[in-house]
């Protein structure tokens, strides 16, 4: 198993292509053809399909295809049905939520209703998949860990598109849809709630993130690291702790003084990603509507630190009178 | 390695590195400007500031005129900004605003050839007048921003009859009609650094007065209804400043708090005010000089070009690094008193211009012998401007009676044809124009006054 001592996988297990076990109920049957391919193998198992489809998983490809279609049909059209300035300038473009002027009501297609119907479309098509992902799980017995996780990400979406915007009274306050847009749209708004680093749930959120990434590592470099001794078959070791989980737990018990079980690291990391999106929603939800400015809120509570001045004071002109305007 | 990874792997190492293509090349230095551990640092890149330096360098000064003489107003006609100046000193301002701002074209890129110096037929002549008026008004009013400093030509147009960084009204990149609506963003815009924000920060905040501010001054919500959108457009502005600048946000800002006065820089409250001053040219200066612009000049929109920060800074915090030319050329600053002192003698005094050529001739008082350097002078002239039309024109001083004095500028108008005579100039090629106003200007016995002009016809 020394094969396993690497950071790439290099070894390719073949077998007969599997259907999968039996579906229970259901008029849907798995289709299709199962076929090998050599450098998906490489990253994961080599056997593609037979895949399920199901009706959630129809329909959230129409709605999804329906969305992006809006989406990428706004950017084209953006740049005059251009197709080489299309793949050009494709980072740059956007679909534009309405104007704030627009408050909720629902706007000319051309001046934002375009982006409450991708909205639409979109959000439709993520439930369903998230519909479809529930019914897999329990279809296959399957707890509905991963459903779950999905839909803490759908919450954070929802509250950057729909909640939040709900409650400030406008869709010109969501997020457009374009690459380098929503991040600029990210730094705009990080600034109008005066830094958003200041914000508690932003600041749990980004601990969750690096944690998760953190714990990830940790995780997957120890079963790597005990794949010798069967480590890789770590469910079993759960309940039957052999060779290798006993290396790594002692490992992390030597190094750090305590340790996680085969089990227990897959709720930290669990709980680590899904609470990522959890909190950084709630931070978003309650920025403009319960909180105006995140530095000031810093300040009144004690969180952000006061520096010596360095410069000599400075005034605000505007507050001078006799001030141009 | 087997050739298929071999080659895979040098195709993803290309397209990695064609990533990078888009990015600034190593060293950049830093400098801390804050209190340690804010952040509060000025980048730059050793290797590009060489450049920048280079490309921003004042000009020299030409050495000062001695002071004295008539008014330039007395002098010339149609005199309506710098008529408080010595003739001397009029006309090396003059020189020197060829120099700054028509080093090709010459004169004759106001004045049109042919024609007298008086004459407005030309727009640029009409224009660069408003400009002499702003750049005094941005001398002596908006200190806040210039301080001693100050503006000259030179500071926008560095040789150029229109400077490199201006703006005009911007329809924004054509799309389709009932889709693809830009909302005033999301094109890869140059004045915003070229990223997605508002394509045109110049038109809602330095034409139009735009509220900058969208951040809140309390925690909680109060009544403050700026959107993230609106925040955009102030993004966009403060990106364009600070490509202008060549500056970081932290130039101005401590980040942590960018709407915080007592964590900014004291260079917040001169941007400030610098964002009014622009405001106010584009007003009272720049835009409505529109209509007298032919078509070439406008903007898409018809309008004409207008000031943004670049325009003066040209990628650097200081226009110029800071060098005053102003103080070399204080004509340019508020209305200066006139100077006195020092006046010239009798002699030739020739004032090189890049396609016009005049020459002074100077008289002893009551006198109409040229003096002796001038037949030499006249000479040199009649040779540089062979098949030209000669323009020659006497002035007496003030002392003596009218019509003494009226035969005096003639007999010394007269001395210096007979000169150019002989110096093989036909009659053809000589026109004695008697000015409307022979008195040379300044009082009594006033040197300057005492001489005849040639000029190109």
């Amino acid at each position: 198993m020394a094969e396993y001592q690497n950071i790439f996988t290099r070894v390719q297990v073949h077998a007969p292509a599997y259907a999968g076990v039996p579906l229970a109920r259901g008029t849907w049957v798995r289709q299709g053809t199962p076929f090998f391919a050599y450098w998906l193998g490489r990253i994961g198992d080599a056997q593609v399909g037979p895949i399920y489809l199901g009706w959630t998983g129809v329909a959230s490809l129409i709605f999804g295809f329906i969305a992006i279609e809006i989406i990428g049909l706004n950017m084209w059209a953006s740049v005059n049905w251009d197709p080489i300035q299309f793949v050009r300038q494709l980072p740059w473009l956007a679909l534009e939520p309405p104007a704030p002027a627009n408050g909720l009501q629902f706007p000319p297609l051309n001046e934002g209703g375009w982006w409450l119907l991708a909205g639409f479309f979109l959000t439709t098509s993520i439930l369903l998949w998230w519909v479809r992902m529930y019914r897999r799980a329990r279809a296959l017995g399957m707890g509905t860990h991963v459903a779950w996780a999905f839909a803490a990400a759908i919450w954070l979406y929802l509250v950057l598109g729909f909640i939040r915007p709900l409650l400030m009274g406008s869709f010109g306050e969501a997020v457009p849809f374009g690459i380098f847009p929503h991040l600029d749209w990210t730094a705009a708004f990080s600034i109008r709630y005066g830094n958003l680093f200041y914000n508690p749930f932003h600041m749990l959120s980004i601990a969750f993130l690096y944690g998760a990434t953190l714990l990830f590592a940790m995780h997957g470099a120890t079963i790597l690291a005990v794949s010798r001794f069967g480590g890789e078959r770590e469910i079993e070791q759960v309940v039957d702790r052999g060779t290798a989980a006993e290396r790594g737990a002692l490992f992390w018990r030597w190094t750090m003084g305590f340790n996680a079980t085969m089990e227990s690291i897959h709720r930290w990391a669990w709980w680590f990603a899904v609470l990522c999106p959890l909190t950084g929603g709630i931070g978003i939800l309650l920025t403009g509507t319960v909180v105006d400015n995140w530095y000031l809120w810093a300040v009144k509570h004690g969180v952000a630190p006061t520096y010596p001045a360095v410069f000599p004071a400075v005034v605000d002109p505007a507050t001078l009178t006799g001030a141009p305007r | 390695m087997n050739p298929t990874i071999r080659r895979s792997a040098a195709l993803l190492l290309t397209g990695a590195l064609a990533l990078l293509a888009g990015c600034e090349r190593p060293p950049v230095d830093t400098v801390q400007r804050g209190y340690r551990g804010l952040g509060m640092i000025e980048l730059s890149n050793p290797r590009i500031a060489q450049q920048t330096i280079a490309d921003n360098q004042s000009p020299e000064a030409t050495p000062p005129m001695p002071a004295g003489g008539p008014p330039a107003s007395a002098v010339f006609k149609n005199v309506q900004v710098l008529n408080d100046l010595s003739v001397a000193e009029f006309t090396r301002v003059m020189v020197a605003m060829t120099n700054w701002v028509s080093p090709d074209q010459g004169c004759a890129y106001c004045h049109a050839a042919g024609e007298d110096l008086a004459s407005d037929s030309l727009y640029t002549k009409v224009v660069a007048r408003r400009m002499l008026v702003m750049t005094r008004h941005i001398n002596s009013d908006w200190k806040t921003h210039v301080a001693d400093t100050g503006v000259t030509c030179y500071t926008c147009h560095r040789g150029k009859p229109v400077p490199a960084n201006v703006w005009f009204r911007n329809p924004g990149p054509s799309a389709a009609a009932r889709a693809g609506n830009h909302a005033g963003q999301n094109t890869p815009a140059p004045q915003v650094g070229l990223t997605s924000l508002p394509y045109d920060p110049f038109g809602p905040f330095l034409d139009q007065a735009n509220e900058i501010r969208v951040v809140s001054t309390s925690a909680l919500p109060t009544n403050n209804y700026h959107s993230t959108k609106q925040t955009e457009w102030t993004y966009a502005l403060m990106m364009n400043m600070s490509q202008a600048l060549g500056v970081n946000c932290t130039f101005c800002h401590n980040t942590r708090s960018f709407a915080s006065w007592d964590a900014s820089t004291p260079q917040r409250e001169t941007a400030w005010y610098g964002i009014r001053m622009v405001r106010d040219l584009n007003k009272d200066y720049l835009d409505p000089l529109g209509p007298t612009l032919p078509p070439i000049r406008h903007g898409p929109l018809g309008d004409g070009p207008k000031v943004d920060c670049a325009t003066c800074h040209n990628g650097v915090y200081k226009p110029l690094y800071g060098v005053s030319l102003l103080k070399d050329y204080p004509a340019l600053a508020a209305p200066a008193p006139a100077p006195a002192a020092a006046a010239p003698v009798a002699g030739v005094q020739p004032i090189t211009v890049a396609t016009l050529t005049l020459v002074k001739v100077y008289f002893a008082t009551g006198r109409t012998e040229l003096p002796g350097d001038a037949a030499a002078a006249l000479d040199a002239l009649a040779k540089a401007h062979p098949g030209q039309q000669l323009v020659i024109s006497g002035y007496h001083d003030a002392q003596g009676g009218a019509a003494q004095n009226e035969e005096l500028a003639k007999q010394r108008a007269m001395a210096v044809r007979d000169q150019l005579r002989q110096a093989g100039i036909g009659d053809q090629r000589i026109v004695l124009m008697k000015p409307e106003q022979a008195q040379g200007g300044g009082g009594g016995d006033n040197p300057e006054a005492r001489r005849v002009e040639v000029s190109l016809k």
